[in-house]
């Protein structure tokens, strides 16, 4: 389960990569290698694109098809591949900003259309690459370089946004519980439908350095500490699910796949067939 | 008479030093060297648990399983 080499899936030439010291996007980046490796992917079946950011250097590691797009707008060149080629297996990584601000409203559209994309979110709650601003999940009263007195916005929970907005698979993981991410991501890529995964992570650079915890470890300390299973936070009181985060799987169910019925509806009518 | 081991695979072109790797180890396996790189001090004490290889952010490090001879192990005990 561990030991399956996961350079075979990477370009080794561009190693090491750029992100800093102890950034989490590197254990994600990996975890999404063996949930690939295990369901036995060829490597040409799938398209993995990616918008603007931290997250946005993924594809430039990984021996995939890849695609590196504009800020934000990943999701809409994932849904072009995915309706041109229905048959590659479609993995677009956003970071939160990506997803959430400036991309937020193609997110919630592709989720209200559930077409069979899986897109995993590197949530490490600030716009690490540009300076560290503070991005919609920044958790309340952090320091941004943006936010010098503490971050007053409320933020955004990921997994009610894409449940809400109709994605058929949602799940959330972090970087501390790495091997849980590598069973949830393994289902959510396997899953047909749109599937949303928030993948908590660290950013010591940016986020830790301002908000006293500068060691890498200090970081995935506080992941660990905020987030709990689902099943324990639904016994929990008002009052201690202040700032938790349930992790785990919270929608999985079958719908009609978008590609599925527009072909059906659409495109044959159009041709002229029954 | 053989035993089982775990032999850790260090890359050190790829390793940044973040120290995760040595922070997390239940067994105090890892250490820094004076480079700030990774390395396996004491081996034989590894159970073998990955998290060092699960958690590195940078893929430097990846644990095999593999069969020590025992006389060299024993060695390594009686040290430790």
């Amino acid at each position: 389960m561990y030991n399956e080499n996961i350079f075979d899936y990477m370009r080794t030439e561009k190693l090491p990569h750029i992100w800093c010291p102890g950034c989490g996007h590197g254990i994600i980046t990996a975890s999404i290698v063996r949930a690939i490796s295990n369901l036995k992917l060829d490597k040409n079946n799938i398209a993995f694109v990616s918008g603007i950011g931290c997250s946005g250097r993924t594809p430039g590691y990984l021996d995939f098809n890849t695609l590196h797009t504009t800020h934000g707008r990943s999701l809409t060149f994932s849904t072009g591949i995915k309706m041109a080629k229905p048959k590659l297996k479609v993995i677009n990584v956003l970071g939160d900003g990506d997803a959430l601000a400036i991309g937020g409203n193609h997110f919630i559209h592709a989720c209200r259309r559930n077409i069979d994309i899986t897109a995993i979110i590197y949530n490490n709650s600030i716009y690490g690459m540009t300076g560290g601003q503070f991005s919609p999940t920044t958790p309340d009263g952090f320091i941004a370089s943006t936010t010098p007195y503490g971050n007053c916005d409320p933020s955004f929970d990921v997994v009610k946004l894409a449940s809400a907005a109709g994605a058929s698979f949602v799940a959330r993981g972090d970087a501390f519980h790495v091997l849980q991410l590598d069973k949830i991501l393994q289902k959510a890529i396997d899953h047909k439908g749109f599937s949303v995964v928030d993948v908590l992570t660290t950013c010591p650079t940016q986020l830790g350095r301002r908000n006293k915890m500068k060691k890498p470890w200090e970081n995935l300390d506080y992941i660990a500490n905020q987030t709990v299973s689902i099943k324990k936070y639904e016994t929990m009181s008002e009052n201690e699910k202040q700032g938790k985060f349930p992790i785990g799987i919270f929608i999985e169910e079958k719908r009609d796949e978008y590609v599925e019925t527009y072909t059906k509806r659409v495109i044959n009518k159009a041709k002229g067939r029954k | 008479m053989t035993k089982k081991g775990f032999v850790h695979k260090i890359h050190k072109n790829l390793c940044k030093g973040c120290g995760i790797c040595v922070h997390y180890c239940p067994k105090n396996v890892l250490e820094m060297n004076h480079d700030n790189k990774v390395v396996a001090k004491r081996p034989a004490d590894c159970i073998g648990c990955h998290l060092c290889e699960l958690r590195c952010p940078d893929f430097a490090i990846q644990v095999e399983a593999c069969d020590f001879p025992d006389a060299n192990n024993k060695k390594v005990t009686k040290k430790g």
